[in-house]
C-alpha cells in the first residue's frame, strides 16, 4: 500500500514515537501543581514549546498548545476579533482558507460582524493587490490567510499580504497547517496556528501563536491554562512528541521535501501525457512540496478513489460525490477549475520514486476503464 | 438588459450528478452548427463550475449560467469549432 494522503495527516514519525511512549510514563502529571511529578510534567511542557516556538520563529511565551488546528484557528480568529473589537467588526479572507477560517467567519457574520472573501486565480493564489484593497477598509480588525494551500498545494504570497496588513495596522493570523515543518514560516504573522498530526506528531495537538502586541481576548468562558488563549488540561505526552516531530522533520525539511518536490513535480509533468483530458491543478512552481492535484474529464472521484485504493494507493479527492456535503470542495469552486474526477496526491516523508511511479503507471488505464464503463467515447 | 441567443440544442440534465451533465454536453454538442448555442439544464451545484471549466479546456464559450425557477441553471455554451 502506498499513502499519498499526507495532507489529510502526515504518519507519526518515528522520534514522536519515541517521544509519546517517554512521555507517558513520565509526563502524565498536572503541570500546574507544586510537587515533583507536576514540575517534571511542566518543564516537558515548557521544553516543548520552546522548541516548538524556535521552529515556528515565535517567542516561547507567545505560544500556546490546542486541541486541534481547527481549535487554533477558530480560537485566533475569534479571539483576535474579540480583542480588537473597538478597531472594527470587519474580517477579510482568502477564498480558497481552511473550512475552519470560513466558518469562524460565518459565526462572526451570525454575530453581527462583517466579512469580505477576496477571490483567487486559477491557480487559487490571492492577489495582493486585491487583499490589500480589502484591508484597507476602515474598521478590519482581522485578515486571514493560509500558507500553503491544503487542496493544491498553491503558496499563498504571505509576505507581501504580510506588509500590506502592516501599512494599514490590520493583524494577520497565518494558517501554516500545510507547511510547518516543511518550510521555513513566513515572516510578517500576527497569529499563526498550525496542526502537530500535518507534520508527524499525533492527533490532539494543534498551535497557536500569538505575537507579543496582538490585541487578542479569549471569547471563551475564563480558564487560566495556556495563558488564558486555550482552556482546558494539556495533553503534555502528546505535546512532547509534538515537539519532537516538528524538530525532527524541520531538520530533514532541506533535503526530505525538496526530494519530495521533484516527485510531486514528476507527477505534475507526466499525468498530462498519459491520461488523455486532465487538467493538473495549482501552481506549478509556488507550492508546497508534497502536494499535486489534477481532474479527469468525464471522470467520478468516488469511483477512480474506489479504483485508487484497490490498486494500493491511498489519495483524496475534492469532488462532491466523495465529500459528506455532496458539494464539490470551496477551494476548486473558487478558482473555477474541474471538480468532478479530482485526486489530490500529497506525499508523506519517505514516499519513494518507485511508488510515484507504480502510481504513474496504474493510473492511465484506472481512468479509460472508467470512461469507457461510463460510455464516454 | 443583454440579449441571450436561444439554444439550438437543450440538454435536460436535471437530477443527474457530474460527470454526467458534463459527458453529455461533450456527446452533443456536436450535433449543433457552429456558433450555435447548447443549454445544459443542471441543478447539481458541480455543474456550475464544472461546465464553465469544460468550455474553457475545450475551447468552447461558456455564454452565461441562468438561475432556473425550480432550482439548478441553464448553462449556455457555444460551439467553438
Amino acid at each position: 500500500m502506498a499513502y499519498f494522503d499526507a495532507a489529510s495527516t502526515e504518519p507519526l514519525h518515528p522520534r514522536a514515537r519515541e517521544a509519546l511512549l517517554e512521555a507517558v510514563d513520565v509526563g502524565w502529571a498536572d503541570p500546574a501543581r507544586p510537587y515533583t511529578q507536576s514540575r517534571r510534567a511542566h518543564l516537558l511542557l515548557e521544553q516543548a514549546r520552546s522548541e516548538v516556538a524556535e521552529v515556528l520563529g515565535a517567542r516561547p511565551d507567545e505560544v500556546s498548545f490546542t486541541s486541534s488546528g481547527t481549535q487554533a484557528v477558530h480560537l485566533g480568529a475569534l479571539g483576535t476579533l474579540h480583542g480588537r473589537r473597538r478597531a472594527g467588526r470587519h474580517l477579510v479572507t482568502g477564498a480558497v482558507e481552511h473550512s475552519s477560517v470560513l466558518h469562524a467567519a460565518q459565526l462572526h457574520e451570525r454575530d453581527g460582524g462583517t466579512v469580505e472573501t477576496v477571490g483567487v486565480s486559477l491557480t487559487g493564489r490571492v492577489d495582493p493587490a486585491a487583499f490589500e484593497a480589502a484591508v484597507a477598509r476602515e474598521g478590519t480588525a482581522l485578515a486571514c490567510l493560509q500558507s500553503a494551500n491544503h487542496e493544491v498545494g498553491t503558496l499563498q504570497p504571505v509576505a507581501e499580504v504580510a506588509e500590506a496588513c502592516r501599512r494599514h495596522g490590520v493583524p494577520l493570523l497565518v494558517d501554516a497547517a500545510q507547511t510547518a515543518g516543511r518550510l521555513p514560516v513566513p515572516a510578517g504573522w500576527s497569529v499563526l496556528t498550525a496542526s502537530a498530526h500535518k507534520w508527524g506528531g499525533p492527533a490532539g495537538v494543534g498551535v497557536l501563536a500569538v505575537r507579543k502586541g496582538t490585541r487578542f481576548r479569549s471569547f471563551l468562558p475564563e480558564d487560566e491554562r495556556e495563558r488564558r488563549r486555550v482552556p482546558g488540561f494539556e495533553n503534555v505526552p502528546a505535546i512532547v512528541a509534538a515537539a519532537a516531530a516538528l524538530r525532527a522533520m524541520a531538520e530533514e525539511a532541506p533535503e526530505e521535501q525538496r526530494r519530495l518536490s521533484e516527485l510531486v513535480g514528476r507527477i505534475r509533468e507526466t499525468i498530462p501525457k498519459v491520461v488523455p483530458d486532465v487538467e493538473v491543478i495549482g501552481e506549478p512552481v509556488e507550492r508546497a512540496p508534497h502536494i499535486v492535484t489534477f481532474s479527469c474529464l468525464y471522470v467520478d472521484g468516488e469511483v477512480l478513489l474506489g479504483e485508487l485504493d484497490k490498486a494500493g494507493f491511498a489519495v483524496s479527492s475534492g469532488s462532491s460525490c466523495t465529500a459528506s456535503t455532496l458539494r464539490p470542495s470551496h477551494v476548486l469552486e473558487a478558482m473555477g477549475v474541474l471538480t468532478h474526477g479530482n485526486v489530490r496526491v500529497s506525499l508523506p516523508r519517505g514516499a519513494t520514486a518507485d511508488e510515484v511511479d507504480r502510481f504513474l503507471a496504474v493510473l492511465p488505464e484506472l481512468v479509460r476503464r472508467i470512461r469507457h464503463d461510463a460510455g464516454v467515447a | 438588459m443583454t440579449e441571450v441567443t436561444a439554444p439550438a440544442l437543450t440538454i435536460d440534465a436535471l437530477g443527474k450528478k457530474c460527470p454526467i451533465p458534463i459527458i453529455m454536453l461533450a456527446e452533443q454538442i456536436n450535433h449543433v452548427p457552429l456558433n450555435s448555442v447548447v443549454a445544459v439544464l443542471a441543478d447539481d451545484p458541480a455543474a456550475y463550475t464544472d461546465v464553465p471549466a469544460w468550455c474553457r479546456l475545450k475551447s468552447h464559450r461558456h455564454v452565461g449560467s441562468y438561475e432556473l425557477p425550480g432550482g439548478g441553471w441553464a448553462i449556455h455554451v457555444r460551439r467553438n469549432y
